[in-house]
């Protein structure tokens, strides 16, 4: 007090005793930049996952679009009754005969009628002029003539798809550089690609039947399409879906709500936590033995895959239902067994329904992961199989030999044509926004359905 | 602090509801409960009062065996109800705690409507024959509940979305419309706010002209405004049980005293 009274004018100046707040001290700077040091880490950490992630997209994107994209020509045959129905009966069993190197000629002379028409200047002949067509153009007409054999005699406008090549020279992948010791390709015949493309019969459109159509062979990979293994995988989910989450909901709820507490349920526990854990490929070597081996299941067949799948599936819908019925508050037990509700009563009416979001976010995940599963598939031979038609029926959906969207991808990626590379990526995007759907859903449910205590 | 006023009230001798002999409760190794021999009157408020971990809860859960869903909790000793042993292996645990109910210290209304809230039980008890008379038991027990007028008007709104002190009376509601025999209280209200205690310790009142009503509480005076007779439990032995205005005027043990006059505890 007295000092204050003596110097009024240095109490500003003087510093209190334990040192002024406005300065920092030494151990003070040293907090501070270790922790600002630390978010510099964390943000490096987001940034990097993000340039990855962006990176990825990028490149999947740029690959796999082209795939939805095809080139075709636009021709108009005409379906020659002599050389289709030489009988003139009209017999679908006649027409049938007709083999599709048949149907050749009638494709040649169409595109030479089109060039004739169009006024084009080339010297190729017409057989190498067709050559640029797809040798799938054959088959097409050939079963647009039997579902239709009234079209006979007719003209008709098609849309054929061009072989690899020229679809690869239109989309810039194919120069006239790449194809100097390329056989069947000449720099001729992309001359005349040029022609018909400013002609503007040779376009670029959107292909469907990359979408929904089959695999085909590696002659013709303008022609392949993911859709048969969706389907093959569709079947396969359906199994997993209908095996994995009643086993895997009915094994948790006994485990989490009835079992005892002793070393054989903490052994039980441990191992589903380790059975999560183990490689995909196991499961599908145990699939292998277990049910083509020794049960004698169809090779190949979505029933095996989706049995494998389930295996692996099992583990995490199990662990997260258990999370999810751990999460239903024990008040709510206590509150109906205070009421006199059996255990089961207590479970089933009002523990599980709370605990269902869950349990459905878990079972979503479960799917995707094994949607996306393809070691497994490798082992059953669901890998390799070139399933050129979809299935018969629903039977035949689950024990026909199928492949998976997975198997499909690998299967493309291993194949020699460039061109199969591009429907690999496009592959994946498909794959991809089933994944992301699946996910999302999951988290949406999660969100709409989550309650707070 | 006026709160010993009620003690006053006369206690007539009633019929023994639940009798206690020589209850002993283990966790484990622990032994929670020890010797506990305790006689709980028809249409009485028994309060259970004692420090936190004394075993009060404990032996109140015993009374309905929810303690049965807590593997390593071993109970032995007779507990009769109506002479009959609860844990005889005849007892079915259901049907105990159907005549038994419960309400717990935190309200816990099922996330349901109101009115499925309190139908649960008779339902699952088969208590009404139609929908009509499902309704009756429904506003029956909200109005003994003392909080019909509340939600008379929106039985369908969820039960989570009441204030504490109503979701606590619609647990009441849910306990008393099974037709209990014994209602139990653990902490009922230690989850509320004064106006909503106050309501639900006249509610407490009222019922005791139709249950047998045992009360965990660690309020003394909440014990007793309500209860008529007291247990005093310490260290999972029952120190002293009696008539409530005995046990806060002239305890006869000296841990009872030091506890109500805030020694222990």
């Amino acid at each position: 007090m007295t000092d204050i009274s003596q110097m009024p004018d240095a109490a500003p100046t003087t510093k209190p005793k334990g040192g002024s707040l406005f300065e920092k001290d030494a151990r003070t700077k040293r907090r501070n930049a270790a922790e600002s040091r630390f978010k510099m880490y964390g943000i490096a950490a987001i940034g990097i996952g993000l340039l990855m992630l962006i990176v990825l997209v990028t490149n999947i994107v740029t690959a796999g679009t082209g795939a939805f994209q095809q080139s075709f020509l636009a021709l108009n045959v005409e379906l020659k009754a002599d050389k289709l129905d030489k009988k003139g009966n009209r017999n679908i069993e006649d027409i049938k005969k007709v083999s599709t190197f048949g149907y050749a000629p009638l494709i040649a002379s169409a595109l030479e009628s089109e060039v004739e028409k169009l006024g084009i200047q080339t010297d190729l002949k017409p057989k190498e002029m067709g050559k640029i067509l797809s040798k799938a153009a054959q088959a097409e007409l050939r079963n647009y003539v039997i579902a239709n054999p009234d079209e006979i005699g007719k003209t008709v406008s098609f849309r054929f798809l061009v072989n690899s090549r020229v679809d690869g020279y239109m989309k810039g992948r194919v120069t006239r550089e790449s194809i100097a010791n390329d056989k069947s390709i000449s720099v001729e015949q992309l001359d005349f690609v040029d022609q018909l493309r400013d002609a503007g019969v040779l376009y670029k459109a959107f292909n469907p039947d990359f979408i929904f159509g089959a695999d085909a062979s590696d002659q013709r990979p303008e022609a392949a399409g993911i859709g048969v293994s969706m389907l093959g995988s569709l079947f396969m989910m359906l199994v997993v879906l209908a095996l994995a989450l009643p086993i895997g909901v009915a094994a948790s709820i006994y485990l989490e709500e009835f079992a005892p507490q002793n070393r054989l349920t903490d052994i039980i526990e441990v191992n589903i936590s380790n059975l999560a854990a183990v490689p995909s490929i196991v499961f599908g070597i145990l699939g292998l033995a277990v049910f083509i081996n020794y049960m004698h299941l169809p090779t190949s067949a979505p029933l095996v895959g989706g049995l494998v799948l389930t295996l692996m599936t099992l583990p995490t819908i199990i662990i997260s239902t258990r999370a999810s019925l751990k999460a239903v508050p024990p008040s709510i037990r206590d509150a109906a067994l205070g009421v006199g509700a059996s255990k089961m009563q207590a479970v089933f009416h009002h523990v599980l329904p709370l605990a269902a979001p869950g349990i459905l976010t878990g079972t979503i995940i479960g799917l995707a992961q094994a949607l996306g599963e393809t070691a497994p598939l490798l082992l059953i031979g669901m890998v390799g199989f070139i399933a050129s038609n979809p299935p018969d029926g629903i039977v035949a959906g689950f024990l026909s030999p199928n492949s998976a969207m997975p198997a499909q991808i690998y299967e493309w990626s291993k194949r020699a044509d460039p061109a199969f590379y591009e429907r690999a990526w496009g592959g994946i995007i498909i794959l991809l926004i089933f994944l992301v759907t699946m996910n999302t859903i999951a988290v949406l449910l999660r969100r709409r359905f989550e309650r707070r205590w | 602090m006026n709160d010993m006023t009620r003690v006053e009230r006369t206690v007539d001798s009633k019929a023994i509801k639940i009798a206690a002999n020589n209850v002993q409760v283990y966790y484990g190794d622990t032994h929670a409960i020890k010797d506990v021999d305790v006689q709980i009157e028809d249409k009485t408020v028994t309060a259970f009062i004692g420090p936190s971990g004394c075993g009060k809860s404990t032996f109140l859960r015993c009374l309905n065996r929810m303690n049965d869903t807590i593997d390593i909790c071993r109970v032995e000793g007779d507990i009769l109800l109506d002479g009959e042993d609860i844990y005889d292996k005849r007892v079915d645990p259901v049907q105990l705690r159907a005549k038994v109910g419960m309400v717990f210290q935190k309200p816990n209304p099922f996330p349901k409507s109101i009115y499925d809230n309190v139908a649960y039980g008779p339902r699952i008890h088969g208590l009404a024959k139609s929908k009509s008379e499902l309704d009756d038991i429904v506003e029956k027990s909200l109005r003994r509940a003392a909080i019909w007028d509340e939600v008379k008007d929106r039985l369908d709104a969820p039960g989570t979305g009441l204030s504490g002190g109503q979701q606590q009376r619609l647990c009441i509601a849910r306990a008393v419309a099974t037709e209990p025999e014994v209602l139990l209280m653990d902490e009922p209200c230690s989850a509320l706010d004064p106006i909503a205690t106050a309501q639900v310790e006249e509610l407490i009142d009222e019922l005791r002209s139709r249950y047998s009503v045992v009360i965990v509480t660690h309020s003394m005076q909440q014990a007793a405004r309500v209860s008529q007779k007291t247990a005093f439990f310490h260290l999972g032995n029952l120190v002293e049980f009696g008539e409530t205005g005995q046990i806060f005027t002239n305890p006869e043990d000296p841990r009872t005293e030091s506890y109500i006059t805030g020694r222990i505890g």
